[in-house]
């Protein structure tokens, strides 16, 4: 299947001097919805700038539904929604006016019916009225949204969609991007929140200094990276590591009654078997057992300090 | 193919902008017009009887007609294309499949349209204190027509240029105004010293001032040919430079 976006190696050189992106390869599916993880100045927002034709790219090309985003930017442009990270919106403007002009701006007819049905889709139908300074930070994120999808675009960018929105706000926001990609939409969100990716991405990628370091299902992402990790109390403390353990790399805590062994799952032979063969013979009896798998989060942070 | 209903909403959306604030809009340009009256027309003009055999205080009027009108074209284009780029709301039309032909057609053509209802309100106005009678109402409106689409394409370019409040000031109260007030708007070139009126040839705005009170009266200081390809030059520049704005994604794009 043909990539919905094909990202070939851009680059984005700020006239700063500054190195927002090099060389970015990414092939984003259509249907899915891919998290852009990254700190804070990671070059997320470049990204999505540059396909939407807010800032041009230094180098490299990329094409949307098979077409070029400079060439053909009016076919582009027209499968794209984009919803930006800060809450851009005219003072005076009332909700039903803004949402007409976006969906005109996009070359769009007037279409009654189906902006109705998207205000009442993110419950502003009742604020349709209302000038856009009235209305509460919620709800201006989700006026953004409803602009960004009020020319019908098959691929919805969103940019820190939850960037200082509340706890329970954000569990709203994670339902309407999984509502609004069972309608087919590919959604392409960026995050430097780590439960964010994990809790509503189908795919991860992982940018840091305007490298995407990587990009992969985020349950392989979670396999592959994720060590697993054993922990065994005994029931009696020890002083020193019995010599017949010291090939498992055990660390052991201080007072002598935890051992904890790292191993990884996607391995033929985790370990485990033989260690507690092991533990039997040198005569140790264990009290309890508990496995505990790193997060997104670990993985996240191990990337970004070791590359 | 053309983005026509992208040149509509912007469109719409400044009118509507205008319409939010009519107040402004109609109530200040019809004020600041009938002091004019008051204090050129009446006390100055008391005094000085006649120009060139027009009263004074009819002599006057293109003069503060264009005196608006190209502060208002200026003031609107530029403030509505720099206003969303200080908000960021620009980025909706950035991202949109619109090219620079529709965006300046909408924002321009609005400011544009507004300044010519001023215009025309402003005449409306004259003709209460002054009669009035248009020699050539064609070359008038053409006239009126250019001089709000050049202005209103060169606020739209210090609206692309300025990157605060301060810039989008600057060259109209620095510039456009003087050059206005100095262009003959309220006395006639050959009133001044022979110095002064070779000065003055260098002033473009005096070009405009004299072609459009010659539509009126059949009066002017320079003659009506080199005004029209004056103004007919100074639109052909702006054009030039928002082409090369746009093209090269000045101030817009990173």
């Amino acid at each position: 299947m043909q990539p919905i976006v094909s990202i070939q190696s851009l680059s984005k050189v700020y006239d700063s001097g500054h190195q927002a992106l090099s060389s970015v390869d990414l092939d984003i599916d259509e249907g899915e919805i891919l998290a852009l993880l990254g700190p804070n100045g990671a070059g997320k927002t470049t990204l999505i700038s540059i396909i939407c034709g807010i800032v041009s790219s230094s180098s490299g090309a990329v094409s949307v539904a098979g077409h070029d985003i400079v060439r053909d930017y009016r076919v582009t442009r027209d499968l794209i929604g984009l919803v930006p990270q800060e809450l851009t919106l005219g003072a005076f403007d009332t909700v039903w006016n803004t949402i007409n002009f976006s969906r005109g701006l996009f070359g769009k007819k007037p279409d009654t019916a189906y902006l109705e049905q998207l205000l009442k889709d993110l419950s502003l139908w009742d604020k349709r009225s209302s000038e856009l300074r009235t209305l509460s930070g919620g709800m201006k994120r989700r006026v953004l949204i409803a602009k960004a999808l009020s020319h019908e675009p098959r691929i919805l960018f969103l940019d820190e969609p939850t960037a200082g929105v509340d706890v329970e706000l954000r569990q709203d926001m994670w339902k309407l991007v999984r509502r609004l990609n069972d309608s087919g939409v590919t959604i392409i969100l960026t995050t430097h929140y780590i439960e964010e990716a994990e809790a509503i991405a189908d795919r991860v990628g992982i940018i840091n200094e305007g490298k995407l370091l990587l990009v992969d299902d985020k349950q392989c992402l979670m396999q592959k990276l994720g060590k697993k990790t054993l922990q065994i109390e005994l029931k009696q403390s020890i002083d020193e590591l019995p010599p017949e353990l010291a090939n498992y790399n055990l660390e052991f805590s201080q007072d002598g009654s935890r051992l904890i062994y790292t191993y990884d799952t996607d391995l033929e032979r985790t370990g485990i078997t033989a260690l507690l063969q092991t533990l039997h013979e040198v005569g140790l009896s264990l009290k309890d057992l508990n496995t505990s798998q790193s997060s997104l989060e670990e993985i996240f942070v191990r990337l970004v300090n070791t590359r | 193919m053309i983005n026509f209903q992208a040149i509509r909403v912007i469109y719409k959306y400044e009118m509507l902008r205008a319409w939010n604030t009519l107040l402004q809009t109609i109530a200040s340009p019809v004020i600041s017009t009938s002091l004019y009256f008051v204090v050129f027309g009446a006390a100055i003009g008391s005094r000085i009887q006649q120009v060139e055999g027009v009263p004074y205080a009819v002599f006057i009027v293109p003069g503060l007609v264009m005196l608006s009108l190209l502060t208002q074209s200026i003031a609107n284009a530029s403030f509505g294309i720099f206003f969303p780029k200080f908000t960021g709301t620009i980025y909706e039309v950035m991202s949109a499949p619109v090219s620079f032909f529709e965006i300046v057609v909408g924002y321009v053509g609005a400011a544009a349209s507004k300044s010519l209802i001023l215009g025309t309100i402003i005449l409306l106005t004259a003709n209460l204190f002054v009669d009035l009678n248009i020699a050539h109402p064609f070359i008038m409106v053409l006239f009126l027509v250019l001089t709000c689409i050049s202005f209103a394409l060169f606020g739209f370019i210090i609206g692309l240029w300025a990157t605060n409040f301060e810039k989008l000031q600057l060259i109209p109260m620095l510039v456009i105004t003087p050059l206005v007030f100095l262009g003959g708007s309220f006395y006639s070139v050959s009133m001044l010293p022979p110095v002064w009126q070779t000065v003055t040839l260098f002033n473009p705005v005096l070009y405009l001032i004299s072609g459009f009170r010659w539509s009126f009266f059949e009066v002017a200081d320079v003659s009506v040919a080199i005004s029209l390809a004056m103004i007919t030059l100074f639109l052909l520049i702006c054009l030039a430079l928002v082409w090369w704005m746009f093209r090269s994604g000045y101030r817009l794009k990173q």
